[in-house]
């Protein structure tokens, strides 16, 4: 009887955050990430300097459903690019990515068109998101 | 009488836990203050007045009526030919020196056609991949003549040995060339994360470039030991204090282990820090600083000559309080922090532009921002006399009380056997990460306000900014392979493995760099050089 109810236990959401790229300023993704193990997700953090190939190639071996992208370098277009077209290629297109950092308000649209899920602007709060990973919507197509 | 003292006292003290009267880092302050706050308070020991040991009231008797402090505006971007154009504006409107912003793939010793640099370059600041670069981005600039601060750290030596090689081409040597090149690696591990090699190697980097400005370049300054990067990647006001100066004592403690007489060195050691918000607690760290390394090289390394004593900086306002919210706040925010730093007495100045949260300025901002400054030195009178606020109770309290927590912090990092060993074990890493989460938790509670964030919102229409767009990165990559086309590759290999046989020995790396850089070695090939021999660094990542 007891056993029935323990199996319905939610799966804790996996996060990866990732800095992409050159930058190594990493201020906003470590409050992210820590923002997000303390409201219960399960975060691995990737550290500086990966590359989009390391970063899917991390979220593909800890079976993550959400990528954190963290930039503030001005290179987000190309990376982000780079990171959706590794996921299709790979068929993890219900990984849903997310952007944070200096970008400007001209290209979250094109962000958007890309397939990231949400994109988060200076002044942004960690609550937001959390809410908006929870939240859960489709994921690049 | 008896009742009256007691509720005087009881209103003076800490007015307890109550965030809305802390400053920006925490710390509470009194309702008001007075003359109890600063009893034990001696002049001439703690103060002295301008120009005199301790140095607190400033470093010189004149201060800014003998000289304002320098403008120097931070600029970069695109290629050098656009930077060049840039730094002549700058130069044309009242900018008193220059000061080089470099893009991603340059600060960490990559080519723009490396697979790391995609879509970095020109984006943060200038492109420069080697010689010819550099020569672009000073031409009709005459370096006898204009000082010039760069910001670069893992490639410090070489971006040196860069500015040497194109003032030689001008007919200037380089016992003429004044200027900063940051340098101060440190810091890299702590907060800004440029750095490339692991801490002792890149130390012994940095003491083979004091030690060549040293004997070759006396009007240089061979390190701008930093703050401003601590702070902004989060640290507290203390912290950026402390951790700036326990860096300088690491870099005094490294050339003087390496045979160095300290008088010789420390008069050309500089700091830079950040001027953020909370007005009296920056003017009060500002002072401090000075009255903590004044004491430390008199009495720490015995130091006897009064330059050695004297700590000279920069300030930047703090890029971080800016907001995309409603830009126009910044120009307010920057001019408030401008005005700390003048009044904290610093020798040179850097104020951000009003749409720096969200790109790099155009030049429209940026000439308000230099306008602030310009303002600030001709009009608002608080350059007539030094050191206005010394005396004020709560700016002296202030003083003694960021003193008191930056010497707390020296006793627990020589605990552990300095910076380096602090570093390595990821202590000052850890202390930055955990203010910096504490205060995004102060701001998301409301405790801490942040007009137009969390407050004061409002709709806006996006704002016009400067876009920087791949086409930069394919002309540089373009120009790069060019070059390689047409260099003596064996002069440039007999360059390189030089370079290498250098940096296993202990001869100083200099030379190798320097010929390497006539032969138009690119940067990453040189670092790449010093990569085989050093190794890469990556830190534990702790969040």
């Amino acid at each position: 009887m007891i056993p029935l109810m323990a199996e319905a236990a939610v799966r804790r959401p996996r996060v990866v955050i990732a800095k992409p790229g050159l930058d190594g300023h990493d201020r906003g993704a470590k409050v992210v990430a820590r923002a997000l193990r303390d409201a219960g997700m399960e975060v691995i953090y990737t550290g500086l300097r990966q590359s989009p190939e390391q970063i899917v190639a991390a979220a593909a071996q800890e079976d993550a459903e959400v990528i954190g992208l963290s930039i503030l370098s001005g290179a987000h277009l190309p990376i982000c690019r780079r990171v959706l077209e590794l996921l299709r290629e790979r068929g993890m297109g219900s990984v849903r990515v997310f952007v944070g950092g200096i970008i400007p308000s001209q290209d979250v649209a094109v962000l958007k068109e890309l397939g990231v899920a949400d994109v988060f602007l200076p002044g942004a709060s960690t609550r937001e998101v959390i809410r908006a990973i929870e939240g859960g919507s489709a994921g690049v197509a | 009488m008896k009742k009256v003292v007691e509720e005087k006292e009881a209103v003076s003290s800490t007015a307890g836990e109550d965030a809305r009267f802390t400053t920006i880092s925490g710390r509470p302050l009194a309702r008001f203050y007075g003359p109890r706050d600063v009893a034990g308070l001696d002049y001439a020991r703690d103060l002295g007045d301008p120009g005199q040991y301790p140095y607190t009231r400033g470093i010189h008797g004149t201060m800014y009526r003998g000289r304002t402090w320098t403008m120097r505006q931070f600029a970069g971007y695109g290629t050098a030919a656009q930077t060049n154009a840039r730094f002549k504006y700058l130069l044309a409107h009242g900018g008193g020196g220059l000061s080089v912003a470099f893009d991603l793939p340059t600060l960490m010793g990559r080519d723009p056609d490396h697979p790391l640099s995609l879509g970095e370059v020109g984006k943060c600041g200038v492109a420069v991949s080697s010689l010819r670069d550099m020569e672009t981005l000073f031409e009709g600039i005459p370096l006898d003549r204009v000082t010039t601060s760069m910001t670069i750290n893992g490639p410090a030596a070489i971006l040196l040995a860069f500015y040497v090689l194109v003032a030689e081409r001008q007919g200037v040597g380089p016992e003429t060339l004044a200027g900063t090149v940051q340098a101060d690696i440190l810091k890299e591990f702590i907060a800004q994360k440029e750095y490339i090699y692991p801490p002792r190697p890149s130390m012994r980097i940095v003491v083979d470039m004091i030690r060549f400005c040293t004997e070759r370049m006396p009007r240089w300054n061979t390190i701008s030991i930093s703050g401003y990067h601590i702070r902004e990647a989060g640290a507290t006001a203390a912290q950026e204090l402390a951790f700036t100066l326990r860096d300088g004592i690491e870099y005094v403690q490294w050339c003087v282990d390496a045979g160095m007489d300290v008088d010789s060195f420390a008069p050309r050691l500089s700091f830079f820090f950040n001027s953020h918000s909370d007005f009296f607690e920056e003017i009060a760290k500002f002072r401090a600083a000075r009255r903590i390394w004044a004491r430390t090289m008199r009495e720490r390394f015995g130091a006897k000559n009064p330059r050695s004593w004297m700590l000279r900086f920069h300030t930047q306002t703090a890029g971080v309080s800016l907001t995309a919210q409603q830009p126009y706040n910044n120009v307010v925010r920057t001019a408030l922090q401008a005005l700390a730093g003048v009044l904290g007495g610093t020798q040179s100045l850097h104020t951000n532009s009003l749409d720096e949260a969200l790109a790099l300025p155009t030049e429209e901002a940026v000439t308000i921002a230099l306008r602030t400054q310009q303002i600030i030195a001709h009009e608002s009178g608080v350059a007539n006399a030094a050191d206005p606020l010394g005396g004020s109770w709560l700016v002296e309290k202030l003083t003694n009380e960021i003193e008191a927590e930056a010497l707390e912090y020296f006793r627990r990092i020589d605990a552990m056997g300095g910076m380096v060993a602090a570093v390595e074990r990821g202590f000052p890493q850890r202390e930055v990460q955990e203010s910096a989460f504490r205060f995004q938790q102060a701001v998301e509670r409301k405790e801490k306000i942040i007009v137009g964030v969390n407050d004061f919102v409002m709709e806006e229409r996006p704002h016009p900014i400067l876009y920087i767009d791949e086409s930069v990165g394919e002309e540089q990559v373009a120009g790069v392979r060019k070059l390689r086309a047409e260099r003596d590759d064996v002069r440039l290999a007999r360059a390189l493995r030089e370079l290498k046989v250098a940096a296993r020995g202990t001869a100083s790396l200099m030379p190798p760099i320097l010929e390497a850089s006539r032969a138009y070695a690119t940067i990453g090939e040189m670092c790449d050089a010093l990569r085989e021999v050093f190794g890469e660094y990556e830190e534990e990542p702790v969040f």
